[in-house]
């Protein structure tokens, strides 16, 4: 693939004007996702009142895939239920991943703008640390890292 | 093995032939996509010439064989083709003996021969370790790990706003508890060459022992043991045009020989008894079991190589990509290098405004240009600098002043995208 697809003018913007960027006073749900590999550090807080997520916010350090994805994480997930929100969840990391068959049905919609990043194995942690942290958010855990013994994510060991 | 045209070339003149030693390199002629190789990741790994390539073959059609071992025609060629390697190291660095080079699998591999040889045995609780804030991490961990089993403490020399040693703060550090030092030779992440000829001196005023982390300086330098006076130097041979799974240890023979083994096995014994086993002498002691003998010979047809070019071209040339390169990212609003020692090697690790490095590294790529993002295996210099990660040109002897242009422009490129 052309890897530059990836920098699509969609992921440009959203890293440049990330929607829902910053930080919640009270959150019911939280937490941070690291990757030390590349120093990303993310911050995800999210309010959750009768089974939805009324609000949700991102801040932190990373790249613009990461930033991108973040994002755009957070304006599909929010006003769903966290059932929904672990649907997304799952159906990213498998399409991240290259598990995805994407003429299938699934909830992924613009999101698929990500797909290209099946073909950059270095990249998928990029893409993958919002939803491994707001999947942490949502089972409260406090923190996860990428490289650590429980990454729900099981990517490929990195560097040292 | 030599290349006679490249080593008339470098005897007549001090400049080298770029274009005829690209030649000897098959993979420069890839293209990535449809754009042709850019490889500017030598600091993690340098290519191989065809010659090594051939040794390689040659070896291992012709002469392969367990070593040490049995009485039979090829044993005995490939022994001694494995020893004339050491013998080729030893010349590379001007080791006083041969036995004085100990075959590992790297520099990682090295440095941890020694801590578990000569640290585990020397090193006491409340001893002081001194390391530097340049040391790849490969030059740290090992030294943590003995401090936490032993008790003991890493003093850590830091650097100023250029990634230059502070050498007053590490004379400070010494006193009557230091019993070690771990010094890189040149900083992989900056290209920071330090004076290690002079921080060993004053060390060895203290009586203390010096490992040399020399992976970045041996494929770019002249090095000499015995000018430096170091008691160890490490490298490998991937990062000089050579195998992967193969480096070097020198170490004083007196220091090798008063310390333990690190692995036990074959080879590295002279009796074997259930009683007692009597170890053999230096250099097999350290080298139990089967080594890597096709890579080890690969690492002296490298060297071969490096001396048919020559160390002193090598560095004459890079100095030159790099002073080419440094003036060309200055004139590049919104890029910042990282590391402006006064002494440095062909390093050009830099970050750009706004723009993160793994994003810069990711559309390079797709210029074909290929170098290195991220903390380089030395996080305590991304700490020192306050930045996450950096980008990393690193250069060698078969780059071309037109390839740093492409890379100017390709980092043009990346912040037109994000414009």
């Amino acid at each position: 693939m052309n890897t530059k697809s990836l920098y699509q003018e969609v992921i440009l913007d959203h890293n440049r004007k990330p929607r829902n960027y910053g930080k919640l006073e009270h959150p019911s749900h939280h937490a941070v996702g690291h990757n030390p590999l590349c120093g990303d550090r993310l911050d995800i807080a999210l309010q959750i009142e009768n089974n939805q997520i009324d609000q949700i916010a991102f801040h932190g350090e990373s790249c613009a895939i990461c930033k991108a994805s973040a994002s755009m994480m957070t304006a599909a997930v929010k006003g769903k239920s966290p059932t929904d929100a672990e649907i997304l969840i799952n159906e990213f990391r498998e399409m991240a991943t290259g598990k995805l068959d994407l003429n299938n049905p699934n909830h992924l919609g613009r999101l698929t703008v990500f797909s290209g990043i099946r073909d950059l194995p270095t990249r998928v942690k990029c893409a993958i640390l919002p939803w491994h942290t707001l999947h942490a958010a949502l089972n409260a855990v406090s923190s996860v890292s990428t490289e650590s013994d429980n990454d729900p994510m099981h990517a490929a060991p990195g560097s040292g | 093995m030599i290349n006679a045209d490249v080593a008339m070339t470098s005897e007549a003149d001090t400049t080298i032939n770029v274009e005829k030693i690209r030649t000897d390199f098959p993979i420069l002629k890839l293209n990535v996509g449809d754009k042709p190789l850019i490889y500017l990741d030598n600091a993690a790994s340098c290519q191989m010439p065809q010659q090594v390539i051939d040794r390689l073959v040659h070896y291992q059609t012709t002469q392969h064989a367990n070593i040490n071992r049995a009485v039979h025609y090829l044993s005995e060629v490939a022994t001694m083709e494995y020893e004339k390697a050491r013998h080729r190291v030893q010349q590379f660095v001007n080791a006083r003996e041969d036995r004085e080079i100990i075959f590992t699998s790297g520099t990682t591999d090295s440095i941890n021969l020694v801590m578990q040889g000569y640290g585990r045995k020397f090193i006491k609780a409340g001893d002081e370790i001194i390391l530097t804030t340049l040391e790849h991490h490969s030059n740290i961990v090992p030294w943590q790990m003995l401090a936490e089993e032993k008790g003991a403490v890493i003093r850590v020399v830091p650097i100023n706003d250029a990634g230059e040693l502070d050498i007053e703060a590490y004379e400070k550090l010494f006193n009557d508890r230091t019993k070690f030092v771990g010094l890189i030779h040149v900083s992989n992440a900056l290209g920071t060459i330090n004076p290690v000829k002079s921080m060993i001196a004053f060390a060895h005023q203290h009586g203390v022992p010096v490992l040399i982390d020399g992976a970045q300086a041996a494929p770019h330098m002249a090095v000499d043991v015995q000018d430096l006076d170091c008691d160890f130097y490490v490298f490998s041979a991937h990062k000089l045009c050579g195998p992967t799974g193969i480096g070097m240890l020198y170490g004083k023979s007196s220091l090798l020989e008063s310390m333990e083994p690190f692995k036990g096995g074959g080879d590295m014994i002279a009796s074997v008894t259930f009683e007692k086993t009597t170890y053999a002498a230096i250099p097999h002691k350290f080298e139990a079991g089967t080594p890597p003998i096709a890579a080890a010979i690969g690492f002296g047809a490298a060297i071969d190589y490096l001396c048919s070019v020559g160390m002193e071209q090598i560095a004459a040339y890079e100095l030159e990509l790099l002073h080419y390169a440094t003036e060309s990212i200055q004139g590049i609003k919104g890029a910042r290098i990282i590391g402006t020692a006064a002494h440095k090697t062909a390093v050009l690790s830099f970050v750009l405004d706004g723009i993160h490095p793994h994003d810069i590294g990711t559309i390079l790529n797709e210029d074909g240009i290929a170098v290195r993002t991220g903390h380089h295996c030395a996080q305590p210099v991304m700490e020192r600098f306050k930045v996450p990660a950096t980008s990393r040109a690193s250069f060698a002897f078969y780059n071309t002043k037109s390839e740093v242009d492409a890379l100017m422009a390709g980092i043009r490129n990346v912040q037109k995208i994000f414009l």
